[in-house]
């Protein structure tokens, strides 16, 4: 359930195009129906609308000028990279422009001496790691979507991946970063070394959802490639024990590349889906990279074998080569389209939680699971405690979606009790507005407010998404009665 | 010693909102030195102390800001683990809230990171009084604005740190440190050709004459390591970089003005009169040097990198000037957090 924050443009559709059409060559701006359809969504297809038109710019004085077009018609802009995200971030405005930044694909630079690579948005994720690999280097972050997502989308969305644990999120990889602001101002944010001086606006922008800037250029760390990379594969007969391995590994002083965790069900979709050899009978499945120096991953190995066993796994296998090493990731990396032929559709949640409250998460949401009358397969970054519980539904049958937005729901209301956040990679965007009514009280929600003010005062990026209204607040408020109190007692109830 | 003086400050805030009177905020003293003079009503933070959850399995540590950072140290130590960004403390009396605040990482943060980097959430009291919390104990956490993060390193001008949640890491099991003699060009070609290997390097620093390489990790790790690098073993290790850290070598026993600059770690040796010192691979140098606050800012900017007068005796800090697009921005989030100007003001900037 959504709407749209309306707005009062001060130009009408056609005039907007023709201004468009000015600004970038013809076949570059969008609008009728049939062509707009590819954009109506991003990867959360639930959520679906058209805009006016879509603009396809390739380069920064195009955007620019449409931005400060849109900024003196006040027309909402929302910005798309590949459109793979997960909680409707790129979902187009049915007022507003929607602005692809897909043609933005050159790899302007890389410098091995600096570690760097300065790209342009519409860059995918792994087509920087490819073309750092001659020096031996990469990029660190690794979505499961780094063959389609940009690195636009990832800046925006502050995107993780299996192996943040060690080197961090997006955030801790990127350098510089040049923005548009909504009235067409060209700033540069950031710095070519490892400071800058003022306020940290590139914390600020990384995470932000395309609502505080339009992201034009990227320069992102590089790292030079482990010698050696190993993974262990431990089953487990309880979910509770492979979650206090995972303590177990951490509190032996050795953070690992990657620690990953399966529930049962996802196990079994992973192995239909990539033949990985993973242990069925399982109640959970942990999956530990060592990377490092050749030495070091010997010594590593040898330790977390001895912490695995100590913690009653089951079974514990140390891939024997690199061949058995990608095989082993193969079944995790391809776990969210593995459960997708489990089901005709399944919604995708993101909550992180501190990683000893995971028994207890868990039994809450077989509980729920069971209440809902709809199954779920648990994917875990184990390591950094996020969470992604896969509801599997059918579109088709009624009502089940808006059961399945409620499961979810409840499963993220479940991660703020227990001390942890709705979301850890895939954003807020559309779909978790509310959530976030639960996660900050009206104080807060109003220092967000400023925040975007400070950059956009009109509110015409991405309008209506990341950071709800108060007004929005209470009306879920109204129908979801927080622990016996109403959360926004100081606003009228609708 | 564990004492909760929230309602205090946050009275102290609400009546400075109201009547716009200055505030100076003060935690351990131990980095007065640093930026601009404040003049105004001291908001004392330092009494809001104790840590208030530590879970070495979680890798994280919360504590409310006015804790010592070596209390914090300590308690991580027992654990065998640290804050891998490696703070000074600059004096005994040091905050977690004002290391935070200053963001100010030490010689592992080329390696590991900086402040900001394992910051996961805080508390704060804004300028209108308003006790706020952003970000959390956990690992990944995009909900909202990054606002937690917008706080390291703005100096208290945006909003008074109560608690910080920060993530620790355990601590290397071997540490080795080497010596290698070489001029400034090759020192930067030596780190450079270092930083594109897998080598466990936690530290550099180069003193004119001397190249010194931290190596921490794996006990085996480090043997080979040692083989690759070369140089010979140093005595006192440890003592050293702590020296550096907290700025005890001879180099910063110094009458002149001590430079902080920040640029691209391959940058060659700039044409500024001085002595230097290189840390971070080369990207961070300081300078002793009397040439003037313009010409060393537009030197250092020609060179895409950044000057701030660190420390001096006479001056007040000074950093480098913002673009005009930037302090626009700066100015309305100052604004968006600090509308009346009395958190701090002035610190950073004449502006904000
Ligand atoms: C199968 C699958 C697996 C996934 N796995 C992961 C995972 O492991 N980890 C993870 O973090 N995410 C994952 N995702 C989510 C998604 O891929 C990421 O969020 C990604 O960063 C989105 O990039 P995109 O280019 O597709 O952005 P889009 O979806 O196009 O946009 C995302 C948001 O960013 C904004 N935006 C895009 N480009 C710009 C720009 N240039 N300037 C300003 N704002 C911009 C948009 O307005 C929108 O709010 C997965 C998605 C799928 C479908």
């Amino acid at each position: 359930m959504y709407h749209f924050e309306k707005v009062e443009s001060k130009i009408d559709r056609a005039t907007l195009i023709d201004a468009l059409q000015g600004i970038v060559s013809g076949e570059s701006v969008l609008f009728e129906e049939e062509d707009l359809r590819p954009y109506e969504c991003d990867g959360l297809s639930v959520y679906r609308a058209l805009p006016l038109a879509v603009v396809l710019p390739k380069t920064i004085e195009q955007v620019q000028a449409i931005l400060s077009l849109c900024h003196q018609y006040h027309v909402p802009v929302v910005a798309r990279g590949a459109g793979t995200g997960l909680s409707g971030g790129a979902l187009p405005h049915e007022q507003g422009v929607l602005l692809s930044l897909a043609k933005f694909k050159k790899i302007i630079h890389i410098d091995p001496k600096r570690r760097i690579a300065k790209v342009q948005p519409g860059v995918l994720n792994l087509e920087i790691s490819q073309a750092a690999d001659p020096y031996g280097l990469y990029y660190a972050p690794d979505p499961s979507s780094q063959i389609a997502c940009t690195i636009g989308g990832n800046v925006a969305e502050n995107s993780g991946g299996v192996h943040c644990l060690k080197y961090g999120l997006t955030v801790h990889n990127i350098q510089q970063l040049k923005i548009i602001t909504i009235e067409g101002e060209l700033l540069t944010i950031g710095g070519s070394g490892l400071d800058s001086a003022g306020y940290d606006l590139l914390a600020l922008m990384t995470g932000s959802e395309g609502m505080l800037g339009v992201i034009v250029e990227v320069t992102v760390k590089l790292l030079p490639k482990p010698d050696r990379a190993q993974v262990l594969l431990a089953a487990f007969d309880d979910v509770a024990k492979a979650g206090e391995a995972v303590g177990n590994i951490i509190a032996a002083g050795i953070i690992p590349a990657g620690l990953e965790m399966m529930d049962k069900l996802a196990v079994r979709a992973a192995e239909d889906f990539a033949h990985a050899g993973y242990p069925l009978e399982a109640a959970a499945i942990l999956l530990c990279e060592l990377d490092g120096t050749n030495e070091e991953v010997s010594e590593h190995v040898l330790k977390v074998r001895e912490v695995l066993k100590h913690s009653g796994a089951t079974e514990v296998r140390t891939a024997k080569d690199d061949a058995e090493r990608l095989v082993f990731w193969k079944g995790r990396k391809a776990a969210f389209p593995a459960v997708g032929r489990m089901s005709p559709d399944y919604y995708c949640m993101d909550g992180t939680i501190p990683r000893k409250q995971l028994p207890r998460v868990l039994q809450t949401i077989t509980d729920l699971s069971k209440k809902y009358d709809l199954r779920v397969a648990n994917v875990f970054h184990a390591g950094d405690g996020n969470l992604h519980p896969l509801i599997l539904y059918d579109a088709n049958v009624p009502g089940e979606l808006a059961r399945t937005e409620e499961f979810g729901g409840k499963i993220l209301e479940l991660c703020v009790e227990v001390g942890g956040t709705i979301t850890g990679e895939h954003g807020v965007g559309m779909e978790k507005i509310n959530q976030m009514c639960v996660q900050f009280n009206s104080i807060e929600l109003n220092q967000f407010h400023a925040v975007k003010a400070a950059f956009d005062p009109q509110g015409l990026l991405n309008p209506g998404k990341a950071v709800p209204t108060l007004h929005r607040c209470a009306e879920f408020g109204a129908m979801h009665v927080h622990n016996g109190k109403l959360p926004f007692p100081e606003l009228e109830r609708f | 010693m564990n004492t909760d003086t929230s309602q205090q400050l946050q009275q102290q805030i609400l009546d400075a909102f109201e009547h716009a009177i200055a505030l100076r905020i003060v935690g351990g003293n131990s980095k007065a030195f640093y930026g601009r003079a404040v003049s105004g009503e001291a908001l004392n933070v330092a009494e809001h102390r104790g840590i208030l959850n530590y879970e070495p399995t979680e890798l994280v540590i919360t504590a409310r800001a006015g804790t010592p950072l070596n209390e914090i140290e300590k308690i991580l130590d027992a654990k065998g683990q640290m804050l891998p960004f490696e703070p000074p403390a600059f004096a005994t009396t040091a905050t977690i809230g004002g290391t935070i605040a200053c963001n100010f990482s030490g010689p592992r943060r080329a390696y590991a990171g900086a402040a900001r980097d394992y910051l996961l959430g805080c508390k704060i009291i804004n300028g209108k009084g308003e006790i706020l919390s952003f970000g959390g104990e956990v690992m990944k956490n995009v909900a909202g604005y990054d606002v937690s993060r917008l706080m390291a390193g703005a100096v208290g001008t945006l909003g008074v740190l109560l608690e910080v949640s920060l993530k620790v890491l355990p601590k290397s099991e071997m540490e080795a440190t080497r010596v290698l003699h070489c001029s400034n060009v090759e020192a930067l070609e030596k780190m450079h050709v270092w930083s594109q290997t897998a080598l466990p390097i936690s530290a550099t620093c180069f003193d004119n004459t001397s190249l010194r390489v931290r190596l921490s990790g794996a006990a085996k790790a480090v043997d080979a390591a040692i083989n690759a690098i070369g140089g010979e073993d140093m005595d006192n290790a440890s003592r050293y970089w702590m020296d550096l850290k907290e700025q005890r070598l001879d180099f910063f026993k110094t009458e002149k003005p001590l430079w902080r600059i920040a640029h691209a770690s391959d940058i060659e040796p700039l044409p500024l009169e001085g002595e230097y010192l290189y840390e971070w691979g080369g990207a961070l140098r300081w300078l002793k040097s009397d040439a003037s606050a313009e010409f060393i800012q537009n030197t250092v900017a020609a060179a895409d990198g950044h000057a701030s007068l660190f420390r001096h005796t006479q001056q007040q800090g000074l950093f480098q000037p913002l673009t005009p697009g930037l302090m626009r921005i700066h100015k309305n989030l100052k604004q968006a957090f600090d509308p009346k100007n009395i958190l701090n003001p002035g610190k950073l900037y004449p502006e904000l």
